[in-house]
């Protein structure tokens, strides 16, 4: 039967049952209004509901009952013992055909004219109120309320008499049967109820999980037999009462065609929904939490992730787009995929959009793939912007579908082709009171990890073949093609009595977020165990890495590691590379001074001494050999990703037989790529740099002192320039006395970490600013400064209109501003000139900006002396 | 686990209202100074547990217990009140309610029950060091001691 009218069989029967009872008690007290609005409640539900199921002998057998009581609690109709008879043979007359539609799945034939023109007259009567006395039909409506416990057999026939042609009919009826057959079959339970059982059957889970705990430590026990048997009845028990928790996916579905119907006449689309699994069954609880996230995934779809009829044609795919969902059990979890054939998604548009709102550098950017970049838009805010979702979809809210999805322990996944579509996979599990978790230790303290997210256990020292490897401190894992990284878990929840023995044995517990894999080190590995997940005391929840505990077996308690909180702490996970390095944080907060705190790249080249450079301008580390090399004229250069890569050695000896693998720092601009050869990596350290001395020889720009060694901090535009010939090399004289505070302002990340340092150098101290608009809050802020140097080209507001809203506010009016442009044409110049700015200055000469800032300094230092 | 000794509760209606129910007290050690914590609060007293160390916790969370298949919080009391332990022995522990969540203040040693007269407690000497001033809500002079009382509700606000 279909699972619709079975819902509305068990539903009406009881509704019926309600009825005949509610009926009787307002026969005997007509002006409850309490039970007449329940009567008529009840009634127009079942109207409604045959109306939508499409039974029209139901359905206007049940209008015209409910005119009628519609009347009885207006108070037009007094509800007299023989209207309620019509009723009553209405309802009676509504069970026949229910029963019918039990038996044959289908409304029986008939005919209901009479009665229907009995409850009709009934309306009418009432209707012509207030002249009860001169309508005769009206014999049941027009008894005044003064005795209406005169229920007595004589005047329901009196009462009954104006319509004898019902009751005539009636007569014929067949008794209706006295017990539903639906009805017996199911029956209603609370929710509660259910939530209780589930409550009750997870501690007597635990409570036997300790029984046979104990059982397996005694030989011989005379408890063995029975134990086992009380085990098997847990476990049927446990899965009955999960059972009756369980609803079919597909109940979560029903909305979606209708969604999809409507979504594709709003847009002009014709799509097509198939959906595969719907009888897969899930625990209620999660089915609520998915609900809304696969709602918004379908709807996301249709509407973005689908392309128009035209669009599809003139790509060549049919002109039907195909949205299909698919449900399927694997391993005690529910996988979901819900796929699109449509355009997938657009991932220069989100790189864009990702470094528009500093979520990542451009040099990072370069290195990230496709997959990587896609995740940005499970990042909070991400989407909400209409640039993207307009254009490559997608997106409006799916940090909060990844947040609810991760609320039950569930991953979601995301792959996409341009042109081809895209898949979102969702894994979740069945349940959400019981959960299989893996047992490790650490420290001698046990935790519990949820097994939804591990993907593998690898045993490493001790005589394995694979060991852990570190790169300065940070301990990576060569498994199979890949470097995966690893978390210390001792030193992430800081229980370490010391640094760990090399080489001692240990497991890595190779732990899926997102997309993402890491490594959490742990000293042993236990059993899986079925866990019932407890929330932990409120003083503990400001822990993130645990997502609750649990008793075990044995009767101690466990805490539950939350490894999407544990990824977010160590900066793995959706946000790609991003938040690991310090310079994304400074570049995020939008403003850079040059006095905060920078990552920089450790180095040997030419020399004992460290050098250092900005992270940020590292585009890749690479190791090459050096018979890679190869010379043309006097310019040294490598094959890199399939393109030439000129090479600048930094004082290193290239013809030194004795070293044949050589550290390449890759430098990345636009298309460009150069590579600096150098001696060796020594590490990356987040500090403060503060050139204290100048440098005269060309490439360094000074000295500071980074990790307590005096370092020198080279100048990245001079060894560009060896390379690319776009730079000038000469250094500018550090102006005396109080060093000038100068505002930088550009969009690329490149030219903010490279024009700082410059101009530190330069004897200037230095605010960066991404934006106009985070330059703008500064002046909001109250900051000063000596003068201004923006870039042009910018996304949001540009240096033009930027110049303008300068010059508009006293505050910063006066300042001098130099234009910072890769385009200098008369026509810019005069433009700029125009809108507010000093002087205008080519992006790539730096002798001519330090000498441009110092003559608009100086400038401005005449002015205000007169 | 070991034994638990379940507190037989004063029975609400021997005296009447529920204020003067309060004035029952069962005493505890914490560093060598005598505290009493009210009967009502209190739910058991445990004997040495086995407690998980719950990392990251501030220190005056001590870890938790399994308490007949409820988890509790243990709170060390020494460090709380900033007292050093007076022996090494394992903590006996006094398991209290606190909004509908349990909690085990473990403490060095737990005394007899006292039923106290509600107008023998005073207040706070104004010198007390303030972290004891905060957590205290009256001081009753016993024969050859002072019995500090605990406010439950404020010792477990961290």
């Amino acid at each position: 039967m279909d699972d619709l009218l079975a819902d509305f069989l068990t539903e009406t029967n009881e509704s019926l049952a309600e009825l005949d009872t509610a009926l009787i008690r307002l026969e005997q007290a007509p002006d409850d209004q309490a039970t007449l609005s329940l009567i008529f409640r009840l009634v127009h539900t079942i109207k409604g509901t045959c109306g939508f199921l499409g039974l029209p002998r139901l359905e206007k057998l049940a209008h015209a009952s409910e005119n009628v009581l519609g009347r009885f609690r207006d108070g037009a109709l007094v509800p007299a013992p023989g209207a309620i008879t019509v009723i009553l043979q209405a309802i009676d007359r509504i069970k026949l055909i229910v029963a019918g539609l039990e038996a044959t799945e289908a409304e029986p034939a008939g005919d209901d004219t009479a009665l229907i023109g009995a409850l009709n007259a009934l309306m009418e009567g009432g209707a012509s109120l207030p002249a009860p006395a001169a309508e005769p039909l009206a014999g049941g409506g027009g008894e005044t309320p003064a005795e209406p416990a005169a229920g007595s057999a004589e005047a329901t026939e009196a009462n009954a008499a104006p319509c004898p042609a019902p009751s005539a009919e009636l007569v014929d009826s067949p008794v209706v049967p006295g017990e539903s057959g639906v009805a017996a079959q199911t029956i209603r339970v609370s929710v509660d109820v259910l939530e209780d059982l589930m409550t009750l059957v997870s501690e007597l889970v635990l409570a036997r999980n300790q029984l046979l705990q104990l059982a397996r430590t005694q030989a011989n026990s005379p408890f063995t037999v029975p134990l086992q048997r009380l085990s098997h009845i847990t476990t049927d028990l446990q899965e009955g009462v999960m059972k009756t928790r369980m609803q079919p996916i597909g109940n979560a579905w029903n909305k979606l065609p209708r969604l999809v119907r409507d979504l594709a006449r709003e847009t002009g689309k014709r799509i097509e929904l198939s959906m595969h699994g719907a009888e897969t069954e899930l625990d209620r609880q999660v089915l609520e939490f998915i609900k809304d996230p696969l709602t918004h995934m379908v709807r996301n779809s249709a509407d973005h992730g689908l392309e128009t009829a035209a669009e599809r044609r003139a790509a060549g795919k049919p002109e039907t787009g195909r949205i299909s969902l698919n449900a399927f059990h694997e391993g005690g979890h529910i996988i979901i995929e819900i796929a699109d054939d449509g355009r997938g998604l657009n991932t220069r548009r989100i790189a864009e959009k990702a470094l528009a709102q500093g979520l990542v550098t451009e040099a990072e950017l370069a290195q990230m793939s496709e997959t990587a970049i896609h995740q940005f838009i499970f990042r909070p805010g991400f989407s909400t912007a209409a640039a993207v979702t307009a254009v490559s979809g997608r997106g409006v809210g799916m940090d909060v579908v990844k947040t609810n999805i991760e609320k039950i322990g569930g991953t979601i996944e995301l792959a996409s082709r341009e042109g081809r579509g895209t898949t979102v996979t969702i894994k979740i599990p069945l349940t959400l009171a019981i959960v299989s978790a893996l047992i490790v230790e650490c420290a001698r303290e046990r935790f519990a990890i949820p097994q939804i997210s591990v993907v593998e256990l690898v045993r490493t020292g001790g005589g394995s073949d694979t060991a852990i490897e570190r790169i300065n401190r940070t301990p990576v894992l060569r498994l199979r093609d890949r470097l995966l990284p690893l978390v210390r878990l001792a030193s992430l929840l800081a229980l370490d009595d010391g640094e760990a023995q090399e080489g001692a044995e240990a497991f890595i517990v190779v732990t899926k977020v997102g997309t993402e894999n890491f490594g959490l080190i742990v000293d042993r590995v236990f059993d899986t165990e079925e866990i019932v997940v407890k929330p932990v005391a409120p003083i503990l929840r400001d822990i993130t890495l645990f997502s609750g505990n649990t008793i075990l077996g044995d009767g101690s308690v466990i805490m539950i590691l939350d490894p999407n909180g544990i990824a977010r702490s160590v900066g793995i996970g959706a946000a790609g590379a991003a938040e690991r390095t310090g310079l994304v944080e400074t570049a995020k907060s939008a403003e850079v001074t040059a006095g905060g705190r920078t990552s920089l790249l450790l180095f040997r080249a030419g020399g004992s001494e460290p050098k250092a450079v900005p992270l940020g301008l590292v585009a890749r580390l690479e190791e090459i050999t050096t018979d890679r090399i190869e010379r043309a004229g006097n310019r040294l250069l490598v094959q890199y990703r399939g393109q030439l890569m000129p090479l600048v050695p930094m004082d290193v000896d290239l013809d030194d037989p004795t070293v044949t693998r050589r550290p390449v720092l890759v430098f990345s601009d636009g298309g460009r790529s150069m590579g600096l050869v150098v001696d060796a990596i020594l590490d990356v350290v987040e500090d403060v740099v503060d050139i204290q001395l100048g440098s005269s020889r060309p490439g360094i720009l000074g000295s500071a002192v980074i990790a307590q060694r005096a370092t020198e901090i080279i100048d990245t535009g001079h060894w560009l320039a060896l390379a690319a010939h776009d730079w000038f090399a000469t250094r500018h004289a550090p102006a005396g006395g109080r060093r000038p505070h100068l505002l930088v302002i550009d969009d690329s990340a490149f030219f903010r970490h490279m024009l700082v340092p410059v101009l530190t150098a330069a004897g200037y101290e230095v605010t960066a600013a991404e934006t106009a608009d985070a330059a703008l809050r500064l002046r909001e802020q109250g900051q000063q400064f000596d003068a201004i140097v923006s870039d042009i080209e910018m996304p949001g507001m540009d240096g033009f209109a930027f110049a303008r809203a300068v010059r508009e506010d006293p505050r910063w009016a006066a300042l001098p501003l130099v234009a910072l442009t890769s385009r200098v044409a008369d026509a810019d110049i005069l433009r700029g000139r125009e809108a507010g700015f000093t002087d205008y200055v080519a992006k790539f000469d730096r002798e001519a900006l330090l000498a441009g800032i110092a003559q608009v300094l100086a400038t401005r230092r005449e002015t205000e002396a007169v | 686990m070991t034994a638990t000794a379940e507190i037989a509760r004063p029975a609400q209606p021997v005296r009447g209202a529920n204020d003067e129910a309060r004035d029952v007290y069962v005493t505890l050690t914490v560093g060598g100074q005598l505290c009493g914590i009210p009967v009502l609060l209190v739910r058991d007293i445990l004997g040495p547990q086995a407690i998980t160390r719950i990392p990251l916790a501030r220190a005056e969370v001590a870890g938790s217990l399994n308490l007949r298949g409820r988890i509790v919080t243990a709170i060390d009391l020494c460090r709380r009140l900033g007292v050093a332990r007076a022996g090494s022995a394992p903590s006996m522990s006094v398991v209290v309610e606190h909004q509908g969540e349990l909690y085990s203040l473990l403490v060095d040693h737990v005394g007899e029950v006292l039923r106290l007269d509600a107008e023998g407690r005073e207040q706070n000497p104004p010198t007390l060091a303030p972290e004891w001033r905060a957590l205290s809500t009256g001081i009753f002079r016993l024969a050859g001691e002072l019995l500090v009382v605990l406010d439950v509700a404020a010792v477990l606000d961290l």
